[in-house]
């Protein structure tokens, strides 16, 4: 148990800072996720071919390929891609991304294709005749989406939603390969240093477990929550 | 846009294939089973076998599947008296400790699916074969496995694709899988967009006929239940 000490003696504080860089890239990419999703789920639903192609080649490619393979494919392009820009504007030195920001934006491209599978699902559940009343009675545009139609498609979606964050939480201990301290990286480390890699790798295991847990009662309850209008 | 690397990357990476499939088709074996001894030990009415099976599969499906490969090939050689045993020869090649992390998560997932799927059979078709004074072991085998396999084969199909994902992680100890000679390429040649291109297209090209496969099966075995 000494090994858990906070200060210099123990890996306690350490172990805390990283459990919240965990959460806090998960909470990124499932923001940025939620970006793409917008982006990408009314692509999905076009009645055009080509961009109707171009939704489905974004979340057949993400979730055919493994999440290790398009992370190290934005750790090794990213800022390439970034000086390669900076460059047509004239800028020609090295730039670093950080690697929180690569991280969440790999783990939220990733995220990005369940979720816009979830709302394409939710809003392709949701009864025709609300579309149709909706348009009848002259809603505006704006009130239509905003009002009538998102409230029926988040109340659709919640539960899938959360199963969507517990594999993005998941997922974000793979970023531990680009360097970023997370859990897992802090784990990698502490057990380097100590020789004791059982230890901090169940560890590990557990405050994963207890992330997942904690964050299926808070979602839970705002599943019921949301549920009611049924 | 450097075709000639894509060229000559992809027969190494074609190659290095053959180890993702190899990890995946021997997991999914195993997992099989595995899931297959948890699905029945979470219908027993006992509540501390159910107990232990759901724990089982709570923890294998609620920790990343990093974490348990790491578990078991940088942790478990930790202790003494492992090394001492014949465990030790399978412990301490990374090959086998990969094919044990993924079998073990992949178990834990199947025992959910097989066990969603026992439980939607009707009642009705227990009762039929009790009744007509068949055995209940050849119920279970003759009737309940069947319907069994045929309703859990669309979320099983799910499982097959994220476990070839899942073998990614292989890499992580060292084994050069797909993904692992992938790594390499890039981080000698400096050129990820390529490689992601061929490497990515192996993948989509298996996870394209897993696809298929499973809808095949799916029309063949579909019968009305």
């Amino acid at each position: 148990m000494e090994l858990l000490y906070f200060g210099d003696k123990g890996w306690g504080d350490e172990l805390f800072f990283a459990t919240l860089m965990t959460i806090a890239v998960s909470i990124t990419a499932m923001i940025i996720g939620f970006i793409f999703a917008a982006l990408f789920t009314p692509l999905k639903l076009s009645n055009n071919k080509f961009l109707n192609s171009i939704g489905n080649a974004y979340t057949t490619v993400i979730r055919g390929v493994p999440e290790l393979l398009v992370i190290y494919l934005f750790f090794f392009g990213g800022s390439g891609a970034i000086m390669f820009v900076a460059s047509i504007f004239g800028y020609n030195d090295y730039i670093e991304i950080n690697a929180f920001l690569t991280g969440s934006f790999s783990i939220g491209i990733i995220s990005g294709a369940y979720s816009t599978e979830v709302f394409r699902g939710a809003l392709q559940s949701i009864d025709k005749g609300q579309f149709e009343a909706a348009k009848v009675l002259g809603f505006k545009k704006y009130i239509y989406f905003f009002k009538i139609i998102l409230p029926q498609m988040l109340r659709l979606a919640i539960p899938n939603l959360s199963n969507v964050w517990q594999i993005t939480l998941k997922d974000t201990s793979l970023i531990s390969v680009t360097g970023l301290v997370e859990i897992m990286r802090q784990s990698y480390i502490a057990a380097g240093s100590t020789r004791d890699p059982l230890f901090f790798y169940s560890f590990a295991a557990v405050l994963y477990l207890m992330l997942t847990f904690l964050s299926m009662q808070l979602l839970n309850r705002l599943e019921t929550k949301y549920s009611k209008g049924y | 846009m450097d075709i000639e690397l894509m060229i000559s990357s992809f027969p190494k990476l074609l190659n290095a294939t053959l180890i993702t499939l190899k990890l995946l088709s021997v997991s999914l074996i195993l997992g099989l089973f595995i899931g297959l001894g948890f699905a029945i030990l979470r219908m027993n009415n006992n509540k501390l076998i159910n107990k232990f099976a759901y724990g089982y599969s709570y923890i294998f499906r609620g920790t990343p599947l990093l974490v348990q490969i790491f578990i078991i090939y940088f942790g478990l050689g930790q202790i003494e008296y492992l090394r001492t045993t014949f465990l030790w020869i399978v412990l301490k090649e990374p090959y086998w400790c990969a094919i044990i992390a993924f079998s073990l998560n992949t178990g834990a997932y199947t025992s959910e699916i097989l066990r969603s799927a026992f439980q939607t059979i009707k009642p009705g078709y227990l009762e039929a074969g009790r009744s007509l004074g068949i055995p209940s072991k050849i119920i279970f085998t003759k009737i309940q496995i069947p319907i069994a396999i045929k309703q859990s084969l669309p979320a099983y199909g799910n499982e097959i694709i994220l476990m070839l994902k899942g073998t990614s992680l292989a890499s992580t100890v060292t084994l050069m899988d797909l993904t692992g000679v992938a790594k390499y390429i890039i981080s000698t040649t400096f050129k990820p967009v390529e490689v992601f291109i061929v490497a990515g297209g192996i993948y989509l090209f298996m996870t394209f006929i897993i696809h298929n496969v499973i809808k095949y099966l799916e029309k063949k075995y579909g019968f009305q239940t």
